[in-house]
């Protein structure tokens, strides 16, 4: 049983997910996902733990070796993302139930959850799996599935946001199609592994270079960088709450987990930086992320919406501690992947609280919202403050991290402008701040009351995340930092 | 040379006709239409390297040891279903965009839009 963990992983969710046109009930519908998200976490819990002790899990399908056979492999990086997206996807779940009943129509219940099995188990499958074409496929599911709940939410907008995301997402998609075509072309390989020995005999030609182009911007617009973040706020901000506070903490980040995987394991690092300007591109892109996304964010009125952009911001960020290719750089990325999945799980799991209780996101109903639902506020406050990077919050662990990381390298220009990037954090939190509590409240709104247990309890579940992680980083950082000294390793460090 | 890549100008060819309409019409159904000829030209792609020159079909028979790689045909077929999927879903969006909007036409959406907020 033991030794099937990496392969249930991904097959748990995906199989549950037809079964729950067999329980066709709401609440039991609820529950069924809920138990499945819960054994997912359990699942990558010990493969993590495996992982930690006996380093690399291998397992092939079926029995077929690799390259033959698709193999699953999970290092400590694809482990840490595992815990991450099925650790998020539990919690956020919980209030699910709740939520969906005041956003979608209850007919509809039981294919939202059935969607939301599917987009889980394309990420878990994207995550595990040690095969390039593998990862296409999961990386449809998972998009296919998260495109048809986007346009679930309430609002019209979010059919033509769902819209825009499917053709964004589906010429990203094509695009790593493309990029593993003519990576199969050059080695007749796709196994990752494989394709790492290969790769670096033949990396002086053009198609290679094509192949890495191609990836690149395919991935890059799956992870909504700057300047290719436009289908994003959008997507978040008409989306079901749910969706909105599931995807916004897991989908990028796993596509930051491919970019990862695909520079530093696939090709190598030296190609990826040296032969390849991708340095000086994503430092820059990076940089103009955070301040443009940043800006933006300032002059939203719906708080949803002002979230998706930080959410933009916040992908900067981890772009630029990529950038630097150190291992200090990358554990800043990673620690900041965990870090940011727990803040914006937190703040858009709020948002729906909110959108539960007044049925709008919109920056001038907040008005007097902190005497109304002072706990679902404090934790729009906490999570805000996180973002900004305030001491004794995970934001300040992973900025923290990541100036050192910059200062290490001799590039102090970028830390600063990455500490100048939190300040305009701190304009945009401060809006919401000032207008939930130096505000009376709306005549409208007078009577609301605090948010339902349903949503207060996992709220304040990530909120005490947000700031256990902040004090004690002993697991973050430990597992952040020995993930990045594997991928310097390279793939092929690891014994089979 | 050029002749003898033909099929990659043709898949060449295809997919900047088909990335091409996916920029520039506004109309929702070219866009698909569009999106649909940008993925079939990386079908023909992955088609076209499979070929190997005097391959036949890989048939385990008599006189055949000469043949084309089957793989990238598997792979190229999931790639089908999966084009198949996104089709169906842009236009079961299209349909819905429709009966809320009344217009399939990205300017008119944006101008509805830009009246709600």
């Amino acid at each position: 049983m033991l030794t099937h963990l990496p392969v249930l992983q991904v097959i748990v969710p995906l199989m549950a997910a037809p079964l729950c046109l067999l329980l066709n009930r709401p609440r039991l519908v609820w529950l069924f996902t809920l138990i499945v998200s819960g054994l997912a976490f359990v699942i990558s819990g010990l493969l993590l733990q495996q992982v930690l002790t006996s380093g690399t899990i291998i397992y092939d399908l079926g029995g077929w070796d690799a390259p033959w056979g698709i193999e699953y492999r999970i290092d400590l990086l694809n482990a840490y993302l595992l815990v991450i997206i099925s650790a998020i996807s539990t919690v956020v779940l919980f209030a699910a139930h709740t939520s969906i009943r005041e956003e979608i129509p209850a007919s509809r219940h039981t294919l939202f959850y059935i969607l939301y099995l599917l987009t889980f188990a394309g990420m878990l499958g994207i995550v595990a799996t040690g095969d390039a074409f593998n990862v296409f496929v999961f990386l449809e599911i998972s998009s296919l599935s998260a495109y048809a709940l986007i346009a679930l939410g309430k609002d019209r907008r979010a059919l033509w946001a769902s819209f825009q995301y499917l053709i964004m997402g589906t010429i990203g998609a094509t695009f790593i199609l493309i990029g593993i075509g003519l990576m199969y072309q050059m080695t007749g390989t796709l196994n990752m592994e494989d394709l790492s020995k290969l790769l670096p005999d033949v990396e002086q030609t053009r198609t290679v270079f094509t192949a890495f182009a191609f990836v690149i911007v395919g991935i890059c617009l799956k992870l909504a960088m700057f300047p290719l973040h436009l289908w994003l706020p959008n997507a978040y901000a008409y989306a079901p709450s749910i969706v909105t506070a599931f995807l916004a903490a897991t989908a990028t980040k796993v596509a930051i987990y491919l970019l990862i995987r695909f520079t530093f394991s696939i090709f190598n690092l030296s190609f990826s930086f040296t032969h390849v300007p991708l340095q000086i591109l994503f430092l820059v892109l990076g940089l103009a992320g955070i301040f443009v996304a940043s800006t933006t964010a300032i002059y939203q009125t719906n708080v949803k919406q002002l979230f998706a952009y930080s959410s933009i911001a916040q992908i900067g960020y981890m772009i630029v501690g990529f950038s630097v290719s150190s291992v200090a750089g990358l554990t800043a990325t990673l620690l900041h992947l965990f870090n940011h999945a727990l803040m914006k799980s937190a703040l858009f799991l709020a948002l729906g609280a909110v959108m539960y209780r007044i049925g709008s996101t919109q920056l001038s109903q907040f008005q007097g919202l902190g005497r109304q639902m002072p706990l679902t506020m404090a934790a729009i406050v906490v999570g805000g403050l996180s973002l900004i990077g305030v001491p004794l919050t995970v934001g300040f662990v992973s900025k923290w991290y990541l100036v050192v990381a910059m200062i290490e390298n001799g590039w102090w220009p970028v830390a600063v402008l990455i500490l100048l990037g939190s300040l305009l954090a701190v304009v945009y939190v401060w809006r919401i701040v000032e207008v939930a509590y130096f505000k009376p409240a709306l005549a409208s709104t007078k009577t609301i009351k605090e948010a339902p247990l349903a949503f207060l309890i996992p709220v304040w579940v990530l909120v005490i995340a947000n700031i256990y992680f902040g004090i004690d980083t002993r697991f973050s950082v430990e597992v952040a930092h020995a993930a990045s000294m594997n991928l310097f390793q390279g793939l092929s460090g690891v014994n089979r | 040379m050029i002749l003898g890549l033909y099929n990659y100008w043709i898949v060449i060819i295809l997919m900047m006709i088909g990335f091409y309409i996916v920029i520039a019409h506004g109309n929702l159904i070219k866009k698909i239409v569009g999106l649909t000829i940008f993925q079939t030209s990386v079908f023909i792609f992955y088609i076209s390297m499979a070929k190997v020159d005097e391959g036949t079909a890989p048939i385990l028979a008599e006189g055949i040891n000469q043949y084309s790689n089957p793989l990238p045909h598997v792979l190229i077929l999931t790639a089908i279903v999966v084009g198949i999927a996104t089709t169906a879903l842009a236009l079961a969006l299209a349909v819905r965009i429709k009966e809320a909007y009344g217009s399939i036409e990205e300017k008119d959406i944006q101008e509805k839009d830009n009246l709600d907020c």
